[in-house]
């Protein structure tokens, strides 16, 4: 740089080229700096129970009694995991969590299907098939998505019994079916909407009837928001605490429920190492759902926002 | 009734608004096969939507005990209901946890969105770790986070051991500080889903605003408040929404970490309920306190109708 | 005549991919330059480079004899429109227009006078209180010219502002900016991929094609004498005819018929694979086309009556040839006409390279 770049305004043909050339020189700023400390402190405070979790669950018993919470265990042992699984007491059963795991599979496996064919049927119906009143019925339906559960939960007893269905396990996919109804329906009918009218028309001109294009043209199309359903409904369903106290009867008693017994009201010694790889057990197949879905589950919650 | 939105989709059509909006596809008076086919919905929608909450409403006017019966005896239901502590700190409680975990739950949310948004590396592992929590159950949060608290091995102790010895962090076995603990779990599990939907938004929004900015010279964090977040309303009001429907049926997370405690510190609504129709049998009670928890969700209705409708007079207007 | 705009030796790469590569541009002050070109020809990314809101590669940038390479884009006085107007949808359109300056704590009676100046040269006084949802598109897009010009900058940047208008209201607009600018006298630089736009407002267009420009000419000598067959070929609407031939000894022959280039104004010398283009409009019938140094007998093949004129398909040494007549002729399929051109008029480019010669 000489006297030229004094001036800064030249004539054509006298510009000063040997000023700044290129990209912009970068520099790590501060504010980089605290956009990944804040992010990586967030991390840490959303993983720091997971450590806890998971190291608790490897320490014995006489090791956690010293603290050091966050401490990978001096001593590793698998034996409360057997121990949550197999052997865990809840009163004076002591079947551990597995009864639980199979109970909340049952239920998970039956509940799943059942209010999502009910869903899809009635979010193709409110799209291509209205009939007077399907509108209001609709209306209700996302109602239903904004009631608290307890307002509905103690005649929903009271019918069930009547019935018969109380306590016992189409009882509890009832009960979950009628919950996930609103959230599934709104979804499979917001979906269907966005499809192109004039394929349900050339079903018609086709001489398909409800459930023809149902069946052939519908259903097939709905593949994709079908995985979101089901991600969504796994683990709504799975993860239940309420309606699994409520509807479901020692029978079929779900994981969570049982999780939660085993946890608060041990008799004599808490177990903490038990007690977290019992959580663990419980949590680990909604994580599984979440790892391998990735963005899916994303979509899903964003779709079931109402749900909660 | 409110916004659902797509990641990545604007401000997404509320459920009156598709309903509304859009041109009526097929409709006929009777379809005996679409009317067959949705026979499930018509049962949930009118067996357990209306029914059940009218049989709800009547049964709070009774005096039912362990079995329901239709013995009116007027209000006086409620009015016990209000002249219960239990109750009356339930409400409290409802109160101060949905405003505390709302408030924390969208600034939290937000930030961690705005700074996910700034073209960082391993966006998709930072997303991983917000979001995990909220696949989870909220009696696993609650156990966990009961865990963490614990006075004597939990954080408090680890810290201690650290040669801190007069850090204090154990809020469950205080009645003052129970329901701040409460609302840490809470929002370690829910935050994750605000930020999700916070960064849907953000991304929502049209980049060329962003150029607008730039060469209006309006610095990024003014940007990001007064041009950015006022066009997210759609991320907003899902975000609201769910959180809001969360707090109103708060009860998993409460059962798993306090059972209501200590003493009736953490007692929340749902729980009054719960307790009223089982264990102590007053079903009278219990339906009259379900029917109030029906009033901040209608409230939150008629308000959303109010805006719409305000909002059509507006559009009307010009 | 001083350069307002220079650009010197510009590249930009994302990754692998160049999307600029040394890129030269003088831009005279108060010029009105229109970057055009097919979408992904890097017109948008040259406009973003200049307005600072993408990191340059290599090269630099200079505004008013201002190196303003590393410059943020708020501090090279520069006002930018958009597409899609980017209007602040929560502010009225005073505030939109108000906003940037009030950031940048100008005192309160300078704030007012500029908006109330832009505001009055645009006509959208009363349009000030409104928000931009109550505004029509085409309102949206004074507003968003508006905030531009508030900034009282030397240079105005357009990324395809007409493009999310309707076809009358992008005539109007555009009528609008042409003569915004020869109030303002401003340097304009305006992409755009319509044609149109680009013909009626250009004092200079710069037509690109892979990050390159192809030809920076004003818009007479693009239409005129295109510098390749890319430019040729993009601009003029039916396109120009392209007849594949070989040139010898100052003919080109297409396909068996020979046509005499005399007169035409060779810029190099070439024996062998050569294109002729000529435009529709060059080509004339009947009794025109008797005046003609070329003429030919053709079969009329397809006529397309456009209002004004009329465009009708025919084949010349089996090669397409398409012509504008006028709208009074009449024309039929399968009608011979005599057809007839002048080729001085005419382009003729290197069949290998593309480039006229």
């Amino acid at each position: 740089m000489t006297t030229e770049a004094i001036s800064s305004r030249l004539p054509t043909g006298a510009i000063d080229t040997s000023g700044p050339r290129g990209p912009r020189p970068k520099s790590v700023t501060i504010g980089r700096i605290g956009v990944y400390a804040f992010l990586i402190l967030s991390a840490l405070f959303f993983l720091l129970p997971l450590w806890v979790m998971v190291v608790t669950s490897l320490k014995t018993m006489p090791e956690i009694r010293e603290g050091h919470l966050f401490n990978w265990p001096a001593l590793l042992t698998f034996d409360p995991w057997l121990k949550a699984w197999d052997t865990a007491c809840t009163g004076r059963d002591c079947n551990g969590l597995k009864p639980g795991f199979w109970n909340s599979v049952k239920i998970t496996a039956l509940s799943v299907p059942v209010s999502i064919v009910i869903a899809m049927i009635n979010g193709y119906a409110l799209s291509f098939w209205r009939y007077k009143g399907s509108e209001l019925l609709f209306g209700i339906l996302i109602f239903g998505a904004f009631v608290p559960y307890q307002v509905v939960i103690y005649p929903l007893i009271i019918g069930m019994r009547e019935l018969g269905l109380f306590a016992t396990l189409p009882g509890i996919v009832i009960v979950h079916t009628i919950f996930g109804m609103p959230i599934l329906t709104l979804l499979y009918r917001n979906f269907f909407a966005s499809l192109p009218i004039e394929l349900f028309k050339a079903g018609r001109v086709d001489g398909a009837g409800f459930w023809g294009i149902f069946f052939r043209i519908m259903l097939p199309m709905s593949v994709p928001i079908t995985i979101v359903a089901v991600i969504l409904q796994t683990t709504g369903i799975w993860n239940d605490f309420l309606f699994g106290t409520v509807f479901a009867g020692r029978e079929n008693m779900p994981m969570t429920v049982q999780l939660n017994n085993i946890v608060t009201t041990t008799t004599g010694i808490r177990e903490y190492n038990v007690n977290m790889a019992a959580t663990i057990l419980t949590a680990a197949v909604p994580l599984v759902v979440y790892f391998i879905s990735g963005k899916w589950f994303v979509r899903g919650i964003a779709a079931g926002a109402v749900k909660g | 009734m409110t916004q659902i939105a797509e990641p990545g989709e604007r401000a997404a059509p509320g459920f009156a608004g598709t309903a509304a909006g859009r041109k009526p596809r097929t409709r006929r008076k009777f379809n005996i096969q679409s009317i067959l086919g949705t026979t499930p919905m018509i049962a949930t929608a009118i067996g357990v939507f209306v029914i059940c909450i009218i049989f709800s409403i009547i049964w709070s006017f009774t005096s039912s005990k362990l079995f329901p019966n239709f013995n009116f005896v007027g209000l006086s239901q409620y009015e016990r209901l209000w002249r219960t502590d239990r109750w009356i700190i339930s409400v409290q409680n409802v109160f101060v946890y949905g405003v505390l975990s709302m408030i924390v739950g969208m600034v939290f949310g937000y930030l961690l969105a705005v700074f996910m948004d700034q073209r960082i590396r391993q966006e998709d592992l930072f997303r991983s770790i917000f979001l995990y929590p909220f696949a989870m159950s909220l009696v696993v949060t609650g156990l966990v986070w009961q865990w963490m608290f614990d006075p004597n091995l939990g954080i408090q102790s680890a810290v201690r051991q650290l040669g801190w010895t007069s850090f204090e962090f154990a809020p469950l076995v205080k009645q003052e500080t129970a329901l701040y603990g409460l609302v840490l779990g809470g929002l370690w599990n829910g935050v994750g889903v605000t930020m999700a939907i916070m960064l849907a938004g953000l991304r929502g929004v049209d980049a060329e605003i962003w150029k607008a900015a730039k060469v209006d010279g309006i610095p990024t964090w003014k940007t990001y408040l007064f041009i950015v977040l006022p066009m997210m309303k759609g991320a907003i009001a899902t975000a609201f929404i769910l959180s809001a429907t969360g707090v109103v049926r708060v009860f998993d997370i409460v059962i798993a970490m306090t059972q209501g405690g200590p003493g009736v510190s953490t007692q929340m609504p749902a729980i009054y309920v719960i307790q009223h129709i089982t264990d102590r049998a007053n079903v009278g009670q219990g339906m009259a306190a379900a029917t109030m928890m029906l009033v901040p969700v209608m409230v939150i209705i008629s308000l959303q109708y109010l805006f719409q409708w305000n909002a059509k007079r507006k559009a009307a207007r010009t | 005549m001083t350069t307002s705009v220079s650009i010197k030796d510009l590249s930009l790469n994302f990754g692998n991919v160049k999307v600029l590569e040394s890129l030269d541009l003088e831009v005279a002050q108060g010029e009105f330059i229109v970057l055009l070109g097919p979408s992904g020809c890097g017109k948008s990314t040259l406009l973003n480079c200049i307005a600072g809101l993408l990191d340059v590669s290599d090269g630099q940038i200079f505004i008013s004899g201002k190196n303003v390479t590393w410059d943020e884009p708020k501090d090279r006085g520069i006002g930018m429109v958009f597409q899609s107007y980017a209007l602040y949808p929560q502010m009225t359109v005073e505030k939109n227009l108000s906003f940037g300056l009030r950031v940048a704590r100008m005192p309160k009676e300078e704030v007012e006078a500029r908006v109330k100046r832009a505001a009055e040269i645009l006509q959208i006084e009363p349009l000030l209180q409104r928000k931009p949802v109550e505004l029509s598109g085409g309102q949206r897009q004074r507003v968003a010219i508006g905030r531009a010009l508030v900034r009282d900058v030397d240079v105005f940047l357009f990324d395809e502002p007409l493009s999310n208008l309707d076809a009358k209201l992008r005539n109007d607009l555009r009528i609008e900016i042409k003569r915004l600018h020869q109030r303002l006298k401003n340097t304009m630089i305006y992409v755009t991929h319509d044609q149109i736009e680009a013909m009626t407002l250009a004092d200079r267009i710069a037509i690109m094609k892979n990050g390159v420009i192809q030809q920076l000419a004003d818009p007479h000598t693009i239409y005129n004498k295109p510098t390749n067959l890319f430019v040729a070929g993009f601009i003029g609407s039916p396109s120009m005819n392209f007849l594949k031939g070989d040139l010898n000894g100052g003919t080109i022959n297409v396909s068996g018929t020979p046509i005499p280039l005399t007169n035409y104004a060779f810029e190099q010398q070439l024996n062998g694979a050569a294109v002729l283009g000529v435009r529709p409009e060059h080509v004339a019938i009947g009794d025109e086309a008797r005046k003609m140094p070329f003429q030919v007998e053709s079969e009329i093949e397809i006529v397309e009556p456009m209002g004004a004129d009329t465009v009708a398909w025919t084949k010349l040494g089996g090669q397409q040839l398409t012509f504008r007549a006028a709208a009074e002729v009449h024309l039929e399929p399968g009608q011979k006409v005599l057809i007839g051109f002048d080729p001085a008029r005419g382009s003729v480019f290197n069949a290998e390279t593309g480039n006229r010669i």
